[in-house]
């Protein structure tokens, strides 16, 4: 019930919380936002050390006061100690690698102990979701989290809020954090097979031939440019020369190929559209062609390689 | 939705699952001796049982089989004690079920609840004793159930690192611990009614006196109590501590019979006053023990009319109360009519010749004095023997033992002369008590035990009032100068202690009382009292429970704080060099130049250059510097100075 009263009133869940999401950099966990409550087990040893007390008092056992006494210091301790496990902690997000609507992002959370202690049994669990992590982090280290979110749209996917939580040393209370780091992992559009368009348009006057068998057949060196992919890197002639090689292939020059909204049939909604446009670019990527793409508002020219690839989905990703 | 910390999520392994039973069957061990042999047997198969399905990974048996164990267990608890109700029957029955709850232990929840038990088994030991030994074992199964706990909340991380945890966390607990126990307001228990076994095993003086009652409390080496003299303590013959005074005899069983209370009047004159303080162990019994003649009442006591003195419930805790006692006052010389001719008192038809002798020394004697005087002079020059084991006797104890066997305790000795008195016309009275103790000279304490029980008598002399005779030192006079250990023949059996060829022994008993007594008056006897005694040393009259609580919560608080200045400290700090960088971000920062977070120290020393141009030198100088530090090959800690020095000095316009 309290949850979704958070739920309902952001404002008044950042005021408990202490935070105004998103936050930028690394975040540290200062004391004001560990909160801490008992579990279930804490009530239940609260109660053993009712009935000690009674009996302690009842038979005038003076140990049994010391024992009582002992556990009671022992569940405050408890309760700091639990505390400590988690405040002071330093959350930093590392970078979510785009994926296709219909995978999972994985978003990389770093937590920093930055104590000359070990923190054990961290639960790290993303709201909303059912993804969660326990982690170690030992002295002064730095532990990964990693919490995986279905991606179900294209776009930015923020993180959202992530809770923090620990039990550690002794189970009776429960602290726990919440963060919402600055962190987002773009979502690219779910990726359509279909064939590759026909040659027209630009792809007719000329500049531009039909790949043929055989076209990868090698045909030489030249300068590395920065979007030639790594697999064509001639490496043994690096080696040699000192100098960055690209391996050319016949057929390279000849199949340039451009991406066309308009080329799809007519009727298509335009989520289906950039689904298609997403799976020509991963056909002609792997086909080895240079590809261009076109879309109303948005041309990105002819080019190669992965990161001209990373390009066009991005386009395609964020297009609205 | 599954939550992986969740304890009942969480399946117990099997080394959190051994460190569970160890501890447990730590905690259980005292009980042990004290439990039926087959109780322990069963609890030890169901640890082990528990702690086989651990290894072999096999599903634990079902619920059905282990109700089955436990209405056997209930069963035999039934017919060893007729009842589950007790209060050891109950306690044998916890131990159980620490096994049968082991038994279906899964999860780490389940194992906590079975640590918790583990606690209240704890306590539980302390209801039969509470000495060092068992506080020094008990304070190791806490550790132990601690370090179990720490186990299932990480229970992958490495033994030694959760033990050290449990350490820390005792460690941190004790100061709370030690507040709470000095402060906690203590109310006299009990809130309710005890269970009827509650005080069964003390062992102590008895209100009636039969041939062999003594004797068989001399064996003991109980503690009966200790004083503590302020100044000298009084020599050997001297140590009478009066206890119960019996009257009425049946021909072979002294007894208390019917008794009043009388106003205290304090004795006048007398020589040697001594003030002590008691530590009296809990005997169930009203009566407290005073050196010779009291002078002053402890707190809350009364006196009855033949001069013993009485709490008013039984003590059934250990006991502190102060006294002062005096030697040889003056007599109170009358006494009521009705109490001498009690004193006069003999069952019909017993002991012939006794009666016969006791009649020839009043003819033959002037007065009451005269009597008195051949009574000693016959128990001195009759040949009698002290022994522990004395014969049994008849129905006419008091003949044999005088006539013909002649081997007595203490408690034949004196039920004999008072017989002999009584029969002479003499009025007399059994009075027992302990006679003797040790002085321990490592703390100059007087121990007093069981086996100092003695029995003397008190006859009245007209004009002197009531006079303590002891018919055992005058038939053996070694009894009162050296203890019981030289006057009984060597073949006999004396505890163990006594025998004079250990006297290392001794020494090394010595010291360990001494640790003892204090364990006692300090932590077992910190009563109600106590409590208000060191509170009023500390300047804090009157000490009522609200000034308690209230002084217990600001402790208890400032001592959290303290904890929490801990847990905020142990942080690895920031380097020196990272912190100086940061005081300098924020100086560009406040004037207008944040750095973001993707910019590395040129870059950012850069476009401050550019953005504040007067202070264009100073900033390219720190930053290139900090590079040097931070990233180059040399850095030093002129360095480091040189560079905290500028970015101390570095004011940007």
């Amino acid at each position: 019930m309290i949850a979704r009263v958070l739920e309902r009133n952001p404002r008044f869940s950042n005021w408990l919380y202490g935070f105004t999401p998103p936050e930028r950099g690394p975040i540290e966990l200062v004391h004001r936002r560990v909160y801490i409550l008992p579990t279930r087990l804490g009530w239940f040893f609260a109660g053993t050390l009712a009935v000690l007390l009674v009996g302690s008092i009842n038979y005038a056992l003076q140990l049994g006061f010391a024992l009582t006494f002992v556990l009671a210091g022992l569940g405050l301790a408890g309760m700091v100690h639990t505390a400590r496990n988690l405040a002071r902690i330093a959350v930093a997000a590392g970078r979510a690698e785009p994926v296709f609507a219909g995978e999972s992002a994985q978003f990389r959370l770093y937590l920093d102990g930055r104590g000359t202690f070990d923190r054990p049994a961290i639960l790290a669990r993303h709201l909303g979701s059912d993804s969660q992590f326990v982690v170690d982090i030992a002295p002064a280290a730095v532990a990964e989290v990693v919490l995986a979110r279905p991606a179900e749209r294209r776009g930015w996917l923020p993180l959202g809020r992530v809770m923090l939580e620990t039990r550690f040393p002794l189970g009776l209370f429960r602290a726990w954090s919440h963060v919402e780091p600055d962190v987002r992992c773009l979502v690219y559009p779910r990726p359509e097979r279909s064939a590759l368009p026909p040659f027209s348009g630009e792809a007719a006057a000329g500049a531009l031939r039909t790949p043929t068998p055989g076209s990868d057949d090698f045909a030489g060196l030249r300068g590395y440019q920065k979007s030639d992919s790594p697999r064509h890197i001639a490496w043994k002639a690096v080696a040699r020369s000192q100098e960055m090689l690209t391996k050319q292939f016949a057929g390279e020059a000849a199949s340039e190929l451009w991406l066309d909204a308009k080329l799809l049939p007519q009727g298509l909604t335009l989520e289906q559209v950039l689904s298609r446009l997403a799976g020509w670019v991963l056909a002609a990527e792997r086909a080895g062609a240079h590809y261009g793409l076109r879309l109303p508002g948005v041309e990105i020219a002819p080019a190669r390689g992965d990161l001209h690839r990373a390009a066009c989905l991005q386009a395609l990703a964020l297009y609205s | 939705m599954n939550h992986p910390l969740a304890p009942e999520q969480r399946q117990i392994g099997a080394r959190e699952l051994a460190w569970l039973i160890a501890s447990l069957a730590l905690v259980v061990a005292p009980h042990a001796l004290r439990a039926p042999w087959w109780l322990t047997l069963l609890t030890l198969c169901l640890y082990g049982w528990r702690m086989y399905f651990a290894l072999d990974r096999g599903p634990l048996p079902s619920r059905w089989l282990v109700l089955g164990v436990a209405a056997v267990g209930m069963l035999g608890v039934w017919i060893e004690y007729r009842t589950l109700f007790g209060r050891q029957p109950g306690i044998l029955l916890l131990m159980l079920f620490s096994g049968l709850k082991l038994l279906e232990t899964r999860t780490h929840r389940d194992a906590a609840i079975g640590a918790f038990l583990g606690y209240f088994l704890v306590i539980t030991n302390f209801l039969y004793t509470q000495g060092i030994p068992t506080a020094a074992t008990m304070c190791l199964a806490i550790f132990m159930l601690t370090a179990a706990l720490v186990g299932f909340a990480a229970p992958q991380r490495a033994a030694r690192a959760n033990l050290r945890t449990a350490a820390l966390l005792l460690a941190h607990a004790a100061p709370a611990a030690l507040v709470l126990f000095v402060l906690f307001p203590r109310v006299q228990g009990p809130l309710w009614g005890l269970p009827q076994d509650a005080y069964a095993g003390m062992t102590g003086l008895s209100d009636t006196m039969a041939p062999g009652a003594l004797s068989s409390l001399a064996l003991s080496d109980a503690i009966a109590f200790r004083a503590e003299f302020q100044g000298a303590s009084p020599p050997p013959p001297a140590r009478y501590w009066r206890g119960p005074v019996l009257w009425d005899f049946d021909g072979r069983t002294w007894s208390i019979g019917p008794s009043f209370l009388t106003g205290f009047v304090a004795p006048r004159g007398g020589r040697d006053a001594y003030r002590y303080e008691v530590v009296l162990e809990p005997h169930n019994r009203t009566w407290l023990f005073a050196l010779e003649t009291a002078a002053s009442l402890p707190e809350g006591a009364r006196m009855s009319f033949d001069g013993q003195i009485l709490s008013a419930t039984p003590v059934r805790a250990r006991m502190r109360y102060e006294l002062a006692s005096v030697v040889a006052p003056e007599p109170r010389s009358s006494e009521p009519a009705g109490v001498l001719r009690r004193a006069l008192r003999l069952p019909e038809g017993f002991n012939p010749r006794a009666s016969e002798l006791a009649a020839e020394w009043r003819a033959a004697s002037a007065d009451d004095a005269g009597v008195l005087r051949r009574a000693i002079d016959f128990l001195r020059d009759g040949g009698f023997v002290y022994t522990l084991e004395p014969p049994l006797l008849g129905p006419d104890s008091v003949d044999e033992f005088l006539f013909s066997t002649k081997e007595g305790f203490c408690e034949h000795f004196s039920s004999a002369f008072v017989f002999l008195m009584r029969a002479a016309g003499v009025p007399a009275r059994v009075v027992t008590g302990y006679q003797g103790g040790e002085l321990n000279l490592v703390d100059n304490i007087l121990t007093v035990r069981q086996s100092d029980a003695h029995a003397w008598a008190e006859v009245f002399l007209a004009g002197r009032g009531w006079l303590r005779v002891d018919p055992t030192a005058a038939a053996v006079p070694g009894r009162l100068e050296s203890g019981l250990a030289r006057s009984v023949p060597q073949a006999s059996a004396l505890p163990l202690m006594m025998r004079p060829e250990l006297e290392w022994l001794r020494a090394v008993r010595d010291r360990w009382e001494a640790a003892a007594h204090k364990w006692n008056v300090w932590v077992l006897g910190y009563n109600p009292e106590r409590q208000r005694d060191l509170m009023a040393s500390v300047g804090i009259r009157d000490a009522d429970w609200r000034t308690l609580t209230a002084a217990l919560f600001a402790f208890l608080g400032a001592m959290t704080l303290v904890l929490l200045a801990w847990s905020l400290k142990r942080l690895a700090r920031p380097d020196p060099l990272q912190k100086a960088w940061r005081a300098f971000c924020r100086k560009l920062a406040a004037r207008g130049v944040e750095r973001s977070p993707a910019e590395g120290p040129r870059d950012y020393a850069a476009r401050a250059a550019r953005a504040l141009p007067t202070a264009r030198r100073s900033i390219l100088r720190i930053g290139a510097l900090y590079i040097a530090l931070r990233y180059g090959a040399h850095a030093s800690a002129a360095g480091l100075t040189r560079f905290r020095k500028l970015v101390r000095e570095f004011r940007p316009t």
